[in-house]
């Protein structure tokens, strides 16, 4: 367990630019995530914390100790960095319990075969310490994968895509498991993915990575409310940006009202220097901030909906044209072009500059 | 790479040095053969090559048909029985056949003397050999059409009698057009094993290139005919290997989805019958009787040839088997391992060369090293005399080193298959995990390749032993004086037509042979592989 730091990294490949000036701090003992679509550089900047790739500027720290900066890498076998592979990487030649055991080579046997049982027992696959990798479902060979990077205590575990290989319901399941087993190691770890739900599932902090560069790195909820700009808006979470125009500093109007802000626009954080009166904005609507109520006098169009259990997702025509979400109980059960009343139910508003 | 490319020009002397031969023409051999030989060499090859296609693929298809998609007893026997001619050296078939069918074998000499009747075919003929090399290499295209069949059969047939075809029909027009490059590439390997026979045409006495090429050797001395005669025998081989290549790549992009569980075709009582005879009838003709018969032979000699000579013959199989799969596997390695270290096309290229060896007549590579072993020995003798007053005829030649180095060629492939294979199991991602727990370069390569390749190591050591056991124009061609193995002591004694007396070392290889059989029939089971 140990304090992750990166500090202006960047890395590029054959020219391209992979990762560039990428800096942030994972505290000891918690969970951080990676967020990105593919070819954002993320899988790389878990690479170069592993090891296995150089990385040319800035330096790679863990627990205080500089393990990669220009021209120079501590090895991967000597970082004590555990890591997770996309498609496991079991050795299909070992059992379930020495996999497991591979890293705790040069330890007194009793105390190996008590690690090996303690973490079986922790990831619930006490039984199977004689099977092999290929006698095991995914989701457990997945977990052997995770037994056998913790068990010799890294001060660090890296995971790549740990769920990918998963059918969904599993991936929901298991990313919580994964959160509680990682939570009662203390471990600090660091997740590589592409899917939002297992980054907030699993992660005390989240970086939206872009052209290998972080949009963002903070807590989820901040990351869904309180988006930095239009990108990490977009990738995180379901909305609509819709026009508005500023009136005072908490106050925007736009097609269906005026919003008040319960925080303060602060232009400036939003990329709006200059912000004043009647500058032009887009504002981010949220599905849970538009709500439906009969007895508004608002109305929108049903364009499509989506049947999602306990609520429908609707997608609205506005009065203007313009297309809103909104998230509605599911006995609200309205026909495609019917117009139903709605109105605004916003926390805090969001919004970017137009550009 | 570097060791890549070396091995790539090995595989590339022979056909270099043969076609350079005719740089250099022997006029009056040239003309002989042009006007005697050549003709009916090439007509006796074409012959054979479309008989034996035929051949083949007729009972390579219709088996592996029988076996994949259809039920009926016995099926699961015969699934893997049916491999068992493998074990047979076509020629120990050839030489069993003559002995049985010839006039002055049982079989006739039973029906003249118990029933006056005559007139029977004579197995001694063109129909003969190709029946014989049919039964002994129809498993190429059985086995690999199996796969096919198993693979998309049923999806296909289901396919077919949805859109309204009858079974018949569905199998005329889908199932046989989809698995048309496999049982191509089946039937490529079966020629060019056609191609490289030797040992089948010595005793039948059909003349073709190979026997051509030996006759060259031994009768005219003329290593410059042997030489000529080989380059055009490279020819059919190459439009072979083109096609087997082709056959290959549109196997990749034919290959459909993995076929869910097999329903099989449930055969009438009548028809499973005729499935039965059918097959049991192949088996016992291409296996069964000429084993059989082999045993019965082997016992009457028994008491007087199993001396001091046969075990010194099957010690010399044994070691040169043995150091020829150690080369062959060694090379193997390093081959597979710098495809790993250098992925690439320029690799995967210089690869597929390296392993084009197996396509070449052992009686080609005979004389294609042959020959530049010879010219450095010459050089090396001259050097010797002029530096240190060395006086001598030859330092390479009497040597195993020709032999060795044609071995590494042909069965080069071989033993890379499997060695590859299986290293494509270790990803990337493997490696990596085990440095991320903590081992070093050598950690990795004891803890974790080695016992994952093991059994890979294990199978191409195993078909490259029993390939090189049965292997006889190199052997017979290339061997210093007093090397003689099995397979050289099975053509000597046919060639005077002591059956009997061929029948003891033949079964010695025949056991051997059948091991690698047993190995690929587990495969398919065991998950490792």
């Amino acid at each position: 367990m140990a304090e992750l730091i990166l500090d202006s990294v960047s890395q590029s490949y054959a020219a391209r630019q992979i990762i560039a000036d990428l800096s942030f701090t994972l505290p000891e003992g918690t969970i951080g995530c990676l967020l990105g679509p593919s070819g954002c550089g993320k899988t790389t900047a878990l690479r170069c914390i592993s090891g296995f790739e150089p990385i040319q500027t800035g330096e790679i720290r863990i627990g205080g100790e500089v393990v990669s900066r220009h021209g120079w890498m501590l090895p991967a076998e000597k970082r004590r960095v555990g890591m997770v592979f996309q498609d496991y990487a079991l050795f299909p030649h070992l059992s379930v319990a020495d996999n497991v055991g591979f890293g705790l080579r040069g330890q007194p046997s009793t105390e190996r075969l008590a690690r090996i049982d303690e973490l079986l027992a922790l990831v619930g696959l006490a039984g199977h310490a004689g099977q092999f990798p290929h006698q095991l479902s995914g989701g457990q060979q997945q977990r052997v994968a995770l037994a056998r990077a913790l068990a010799p205590r890294p001060r660090l575990i890296l995971m790549d895509e740990p769920f990918s290989n998963l059918d969904v319901e599993l991936r929901e399941r298991l990313s919580l498991e994964v959160r509680d087993i990682l939570k009662r190691e203390t471990t600090t770890a660091l997740i590589v993915t592409h899917d939002q739900h297992e980054a907030f599932a699993l992660a005390d902090w989240v970086g939206v990575m872009h052209e290998g560069r972080i949009q963002q790195w903070d807590t989820p909820y901040n990351l869904y409310h309180e988006p930095a700009n239009r990108f990490v808006a977009d990738f995180v979470g379901q909305g609509a940006l819709l026009p508005g125009e500023v009136i005072n500093d908490h106050q925007v109007e736009i097609e269906l009202g005026v919003l008040d802000g319960h925080i303060p626009i602060e232009c400036g954080a939003r990329g709006c220097d200059e912000c004043v009166r009647s500058c032009h904005v887009d504002v981010l609507l949220r599905p849970d901030d538009i709500v439906h109520d009969d007895d508004s006098l608002l109305l929108a169009e049903v364009e499509n909906k989506a049947f999602r259990g306990a609520e429908f997702l609707y997608t609205l025509k506005l009065p203007s044209g313009q297309r809103a979400l909104s998230l509605v109980p599911s006995h609200h059960d309205h026909a495609i072009g019917e117009k139903i009343g709605i109105k605004l139910a916003v926390d805090h508003v969001v919004a970017f500059r137009r550009e | 790479m570097l060791f890549a490319l070396a091995i790539t020009a090995l595989v590339l002397v022979p056909v270099v040095v043969t076609f350079s031969s005719f740089a250099q023409v022997d006029g009056d051999i040239l003309a002989h053969l042009a006007e005697f030989v050549l003709p009916e060499l090439v007509g006796n090859t074409l012959w054979l090559m479309l008989g034996v296609g035929i051949g083949v693929s007729v009972l390579g298809v219709s088996l592996a048909w029988l076996t994949a998609m259809c039920d009926f007893p016995g099926r699961r026997l015969f699934d893997w029985a049916l491999l068992l001619p493998l074990a047979l050296p076509a020629y120990v078939t050839a030489f069993v056949a003559i002995g049985l069918l010839d006039f002055t074998g049982p079989l006739q000499t039973w029906l003249r003397e118990g029933w006056g009747i005559t007139g029977l075919p004579e197995i001694r003929s063109r129909g003969g050999v190709i029946l014989v090399m049919s039964l002994a290499l129809y498993p190429y295209v059985y086995l690999i059409a199996k796969n096919a069949f198993a693979t998309q059969g049923a999806i296909a047939l289901e396919a077919a009698q949805s859109l309204g075809l009858s079974r018949t029909q569905g199998f005329f027009r889908v199932a046989l057009p989809m698995a048309r490059p496999w049982i191509a590439a089946g039937l490529m390997l079966a020629l060019m094993e056609t191609l490289a026979d030797f040992g089948t045409m010595a005793i039948f006495n059909y003349d073709t290139f190979t026997t051509a090429i030996y006759k060259a050797w031994y009768s005219l001395f003329s290593l410059a005919a042997a030489a000529q005669l080989a380059s055009i025998l490279i020819l059919f081989v190459l439009v072979a290997v083109v096609f087997e290549q082709r056959s290959r790549t549109r196997m990749r992009y034919g290959a459909v989805g993995r076929s869910a569980a097999q329903r099989r075709i449930r055969l009438s009582p009548a028809l499973a019958g005729l499935a039965f005879l059918y097959a049991g009838t192949v088996l016992a003709i291409a296996f069964l009787i000429p084993v059989v018969q082999l045993a019965l032979w082997a016992r009457t000699i028994l008491a007087d040839d199993l001396d001091s000579r046969y075990w010194d013959f099957a010690w010399h199989s044994v070691l040169l088997a043995g150091i020829g799969t150690l080369m062959v596997v060694a090379v193997a390695l390093l081959l597979a391992y710098a495809g790993r270290q250098r992925p690439g096309t320029a690799m995967t290229w210089t690869q597929r060369l390296a392993t084009l060896g197996y396509a070449f007549p052992g009686a080609v590579l005979a004389v294609g090293l042959f020959i530049p072993v010879a010219a450095l020995d010459n050089w090396l003798i001259d050097r010797g005399r002029s530096w240190f007053g060395f006086g001598g005829t030859e330092i390479l030649k009497g040597t195993l080193l020709v032999m060795f180095l044609a071995y590494l060629v042909r069965f080069l492939a071989v033993g890379f298959g499997p060695i590859d294979s299986g290293l494509h199991r270790i990803t990337r991602s493997i490696d990596e995990a085990a440095r991320n727990l903590g081992s070093s370069t050598t950690a990795l390569l004891t803890r974790v390749h080695l016992p994952i390749l093991r059994a890979s190591l294990l199978t191409a050591a195993t078909l490259t032993f029993v390939d090189i056991m049965k292997e006889m124009p190199i052997t017979l061609m290339t061997r210093p004086f007093g090397w003689d193995t099995l397979a050289v002591r099975v053509f000597e004694m046919t060639s005077e037509g002591e059956w009997e007396r061929a029948a003891l070392p033949s079964l010695a290889i025949v056991v051997a042979g059948i091991i690698p059989i047993i190995l690929l029939t587990w495969r398919g089971t065991r998950p490792l592989d």
